[in-house]
């Protein structure tokens, strides 16, 4: 009953996710749509750290790296190869190499937690101050030039192998949806699997893990890679979204915010960090154009409120409170039936009298 | 098919195991008792590669132990029960014991050990409780049913009985005995009646030494291991 409940939700996920894709472009201005890329593109970095952080016990601080490399790797390949095919492939490699190299050195150095979260956070700062720094001429890879702090404009996606026909705004929506959808089915996938199931054994007890004879050292690497590839994908949507890369994406808010999406939709699910990246981005920019209140103000008070009332994260908190309900109004039922029950069995004793 | 020679491990100044020389013979049941301590759980992570040695080694079947990792020494064939229940506290009681199955059995093959396990250690009830929600005891079992699916050859208990009730203990000296006929077997224990139960040959450590060797009988009667586990008697 439990695994059809969990494929029940899966397909509806799956038929939401498809409705929007295509009802979205149909039924919202072009500016909302543009919008809903962005933030569909960090939906995509949520999933990533909900995935190694909720499913391996990896709680990577400095998740943004990835990301940001995934979108400068993919301005920069695109500028010198004269087109996006190549560079998104390019891109999601190169974030999934950076991503197995430092996981290499936490991993196989046998970091603890703490160390793990720091180290991540300082690589995502460095890269943060490094790349503002890089704004002379004389910074360039290829023909792209790394532009320092106003960043890199990005070559917008063009049709596969052909630079000639590029994607319109509402196009690129299409395919930063149908990448969230298939990084989601590939994270469930994933969590289903052996290899998934062993990672979350290592978030439950690592000394066990190890005992029973599984090299967690691996496990973990292999998960740190797929977030950081997923990660890097995440960069490539929102280079393309927004149309241009800065190394604010690499700050420390940024870098904070991934962290407070996964903690506020839910640790241990996949859909839980895509809902608390989507429903954060559109509170902020709400927020943002009243600007009643500071937003750095705002997204403290959420967080504090989320792990003092609701720390298990929204999605988690609803499913529970669900079943509550339900096995409530089970019992009220299976309650009533036997007063009726036992109603009629009176009424029979009184006929046989 | 299992020795150390002259085992060492220095914890700063601290001498635990002090050039320990200890050999096991195939289809073997050997208790390691002594008082707190003696080194036993030093010894027991030295085997288990998960502390390495200051020097000397741990050799099991010719493989060298001392330098390599701990789920290297599983990966043998090697079952692991740590002192401290160890386990999967946020999963049930079938995907605890099947991890362990499929770390070295197939996918479908591991489903059949499992539930075979399930079934031998009578945790029928419990199958898809969370194992945080267990009694002591019942997580103690559903280790040693962890220790059971990987079908090990060689198996290392770390005080299997801690905490447990009178009727347990008896459960799991019986559930011991019979993994004992299929698997060589190394057993670290407090309880001395629990070790009467299961024991045939007994290795006393005393201050990280092997005091003696021998069968239980012999080992009970002898005056220096009662002054070891009773403290000084002359003083007293």
């Amino acid at each position: 009953m439990k695994r059809s409940r969990e494929i029940n939700s899966l397909i509806s996920i799956g038929i939401v996710g498809l409705i929007i894709l295509f009802g979205a472009p149909l039924s919202l201005d072009l500016f909302s749509v543009i919008s809903l890329t962005t933030a569909i593109s960090l939906a995509i970095l949520a999933l990533s750290l909900g995935l190694i952080w909720g499913f391996g016990g990896i709680l990577c601080f400095g998740q943004t790296a990835f990301f940001g490399i995934g979108g400068y790797a993919y301005a920069i390949a695109a500028l010198n190869f004269g087109g996006s095919t190549g560079a998104i492939i390019a891109a999601v490699l190169v974030a999934a190499a950076a991503a197995a190299i430092l996981g290499y050195f936490m991993f196989y150095g046998r970091l603890s937690d703490v160390y793990l979260a720091v180290i991540t956070l300082t690589v995502t700062l460095i890269l943060y101050s490094v790349i503002r720094r890089t704004s002379g001429p004389e910074y360039k890879i290829g023909i792209a030039k790394l532009g320092g702090f106003n960043g890199i404009n990005v070559p917008p996606i063009n049709y596969p192998w052909d630079a000639t026909q590029f994607l319109y705004p509402e196009h690129v929506f299409y395919v930063a949806m149908v990448a969230l959808l298939l990084a989601y089915f590939l994270c469930v996938w994933l969590t289903k699997s052996h290899f998934g199931r062993v990672c979350v054994s290592i978030r439950e007890n690592e000394v066990r893990t190890e005992l029973l004879g599984y090299d967690i050292r691996f496990y973990k690497l292999c998960m740190f890679t797929v977030g950081g590839a997923i990660a890097g994908l995440g960069g490539i949507m929102f280079a393309n979204s927004i149309g241009r890369i800065t190394p604010d994406v690499f700050n420390l808010y940024n870098a904070a915010l991934a962290i407070i999406w996964v903690i506020i939709g839910g640790r241990g699910t996949l859909i839980g960090p895509v809902f608390g990246a989507l429903i954060l981005f559109y509170l902020t920019s709400f927020l943002g154009r009243q600007a009643v209140v500071n937003i750095n103000l705002f997204l403290g008070l959420v967080l504090i409120v989320f792990v003092l009332v609701v720390p298990k994260g929204i999605v988690p908190s609803l499913v529970e409170l669900w079943d509550r309900r339900k096995s409530r109004r089970m019992t009220a039922r299976s309650a009533r039936r036997m007063r009726r029950r036992g109603r009629s069995r009176v009424k029979e004793v009184q006929v046989e009298d | 098919m299992l020795e150390t020679r002259s085992l060492s491990m220095h914890f700063g100044g601290v001498v635990a195991v002090n050039r320990v020389d200890f050999s096991l013979r195939e289809n073997e049941l050997r208790c390691l008792i002594g008082p707190n301590g003696a080194g036993k759980s030093t010894f027991f992570k030295c085997l288990t590669a998960q502390l390495r040695p200051t020097s000397g080694e741990v050799v099991i079947r010719d493989f060298n132990v001392s330098g390599s990792e701990s789920h290297q020494v599983a990966r043998m064939g090697v079952g692991i029960k740590t002192q401290v229940p160890n386990l999967f506290d946020g999963l049930d009681v079938e995907e605890n014991i099947w991890l362990s199955a499929s770390q070295s059995a197939s996918l479908k093959r591991s489903r059949v050990i499992t539930s075979e396990v399930i079934e031998r250690l009578q945790l029928g009830d419990v199958r898809k409780s969370q194992l945080g929600s267990l009694a002591h005891g019942q997580r103690q079992l559903v280790e040693l049913g962890m220790v059971l699916a990987g079908e090990p050859w060689l198996v290392i208990l770390d005080e299997p009985t801690a905490g447990m009730t009178q009727e347990e203990v008896i459960r799991t000296a019986e559930i011991i005995r019979e993994i004992n006929k299929s698997a060589t077997m190394i057993v670290v224990e407090h309880d001395m009646q629990f070790i009467r139960m299961i024991a045939r040959k007994v290795t006393v450590f005393h201050q990280g030494q092997i005091l003696l060797e021998g069968d239980m009988d012999e080992v009970s009667a002898d005056a220096r291991v009662r002054e070891v586990y009773l403290g000084h008697r002359k003083t007293s």
